[in-house]
């Protein structure tokens, strides 16, 4: 499990961010995304995914979240 | 002549490489990369912030040099303690040049070395009261600092002291924020780690510290960070801004206060020039307070152009209108400096290897002269900043991350560029070489280099570098005199 924020990039997407290893990636889609269920399985632009607990969406971004890696650790 | 082919450079890297062992080899052929400007990411072609290794010469510096020397050091009227034995504090004092306005002694403290000066019995018996001790003499020969910073240096980790204990108590006798910070050298890979363990540090012990008071705000308040004001660098900024019609509260870190970094939460836009070393407070200002951050560029008319457009895109009409007043007025004078210093900069080749920021950021200036960029590299990036890095350089160019001694020195005999834009270690060896270098670093003791100001000084200093008539004497008169000889013989 560890600490990663998700945020808002200039043109609408989302970027995830790991600070314990200064990893930023884009996130190419999102498991659930609607108002009452928000999370599920991230898939990220290098290749990596990580698996949020579903929570109602949250009002404003950015917003940092416990999250659990799937698979093996990308670079 | 022009830059090398992708085809070359390819080559170039190849032969580079090939004095290294196999297991080096195939480490090091990992941080470098010819550029294609195709790519959104960085990610397959080179890998960054990894532990140098061992038997190769690095520029990098360590995690305390990140913390004390980057991040906390500049902050004027905070006293930033060097934590441990002498040497890191002294043989770092005032090397990078962060200019500020205050009573060096009375109530700005930024040239000064305050240690605590471990001795072998500080480390078998801790340095916790000592470290205490040493609060207190602080608090009486200087009590107009508005804070204290504990820099913790390597054998404070390795023996285990408390200093937030220590720091915790302090705070409560003396009334005053007294910040511990776990910054020991071995942290990390580089001093990247070190901004991000500062950064954090302020994030815990500062940033909220004036939250729920009352602020007189205006809907134009900005703050500036990751801008150090090595040479009055965030002074040249803050004119800009200022007299587009923003007010700005804080500069982070350099010139910076106390107070400013207090009151930084209440602004409406963070603005954020060095990446590498701040982007972590903005993404925290961001989630907690709301704040949006802007990444800019105050090097050379094209980028300062551009960024305070991107900046007053946040903002009113106003701020707009004078965005374009300001363009308007400072674009005269740098047409003046580039009408004057293109005709004798034209075409001329740089490579450059520098920090986290400048690699990138510095391109456009050079290009605004007419000079060419075709190599650049970082001591501490991550891949985040080569994602950026790629967008700024040419094609087939060459990027290399943490490069050795011996890869810089084989590379610019290959480039054969006319300058090289790099640190204080490099600084001699192509003095040697007889190519001319101007630190990246320091500005070589000049500056700024930001803004319109700036880049008129940046812009004379690179022509006083290039055309230096000593360039022609390099080779001794009697060898000269036998060519010609041979060249009139033949």
């Amino acid at each position: 499990m560890a600490n990663i924020m998700i945020r808002q990039n200039a043109a609408g997407g989302l970027v995830f961010y790991l600070p314990k290893r200064d990893l930023e990636a884009a996130i190419n889609s999102i498991e659930f995304d609607t108002p009452e269920k928000w999370g599920g399985e991230l898939k990220l632009e290098n290749g990596g995914s990580y698996y949020v607990d579903p929570i109602a969406k949250p009002p404003r971004l950015p917003i940092s979240v416990r999250a659990k890696r799937l698979g093996a650790a990308e670079d | 002549m022009a830059a090398l082919t992708r085809e070359e450079t390819a080559a170039l890297i190849q032969e580079v490489l090939e004095v290294y062992p196999e297991k080096a080899k195939k480490d090091r052929a990992k941080h470098l990369m010819i550029n294609d400007k195709e790519l959104e990411s960085s990610k397959k072609c080179i890998t960054s912030n990894r532990k140098s290794l061992p038997g190769v010469m690095t520029m990098r510096g360590c995690a305390y040099a990140g913390s004390k020397g980057v991040v906390w050091g500049p902050i004027k009227d905070i006293i930033s303690i060097s934590h441990g034995p002498i040497g890191c504090g002294q043989y770092a004092r005032a090397g990078r040049r962060n200019y500020y306005v205050g009573t060096t002694g009375v109530d700005a403290f930024c040239e000064m070395n305050f240690t605590s000066d471990f001795q072998e019995k500080d480390i078998v018996f801790g340095g916790d009261k000592k470290l205490a001790k040493l609060i207190d003499e602080i608090e009486m020969l200087f009590p107009l600092n508005k804070g204290i910073s504990v820099q913790s240096e390597c054998p404070i980790g390795l023996i285990g002291d408390d200093i937030e204990a220590v720091s915790k108590k302090a705070a409560a006798q003396i009334n005053k924020p007294v910040v511990p910070v776990r910054c020991e050298g071995f942290r990390g890979v580089s001093q990247s780690l070190g901004h991000h363990i500062a950064n954090d540090s302020v994030r815990d012990w500062i940033i909220s510290n004036r939250d729920g008071q009352a602020f007189e705000s205006t809907p134009y308040d900005v703050a500036i960070l990751g801008d150090y004001n090595i040479g009055g660098d965030a002074w040249a900024s803050r004119i800009l801004l200022e007299e587009m019609g923003l007010r700005v509260v804080a500069q982070w870190s350099g010139d910076g206060t106390l107070a400013e970094m207090e009151n930084t939460p209440k602004v409406k836009l963070n603005l954020l020039h060095c990446y590498r070393s701040m982007n972590y407070i903005s993404r925290h200002m961001e989630e907690k307070y709301g704040i949006p951050w802007l990444e800019y560029n105050f090097f050379g008319p094209t980028k300062i152009k551009e960024s305070l457009r991107k900046i007053a895109s946040f903002f009113d009409d106003s701020i707009k209108e004078g965005a374009e007043r300001v363009i308007e007025k400072y674009t005269p004078m740098m047409d003046a400096v580039i009408a004057k210093y293109r005709p004798r900069l034209e075409g001329k080749k740089v490579m450059l290897y520098v920090g986290g920021l400048r690699p990138r950021h510095v391109v456009g200036a050079y290009e605004d002269l007419g000079m060419e960029v075709v190599g650049t590299g970082y001591e501490f990036a991550h891949n985040d900043d080569y994602d950026r890095t790629i967008k700024e350089m040419g094609d087939a160019t060459l990027i290399y991350d943490d490069v050795t001694g011996y890869e810089f020195e084989e590379f610019v005999k290959a480039c054969k560029p006319d300058l090289i834009g790099s640190g204080i270690k490099e600084k001699y060896v192509f003095h040697k070489m007889g190519i001319p270098f101007r630190q990246l670093h320091s500005w070589d003791y000049s500056g700024p280099y930001h803004g319109c100001d700036g880049f008129a000084i940046f812009a004379k200093d690179m022509d006083l570098t290039l055309n230096n008539p000593c360039w022609n004497l390099m080779k001794a008169p009697w060898q000269k005199a036998a060519s010609e000889a041979e060249k009139k013989a033949a």
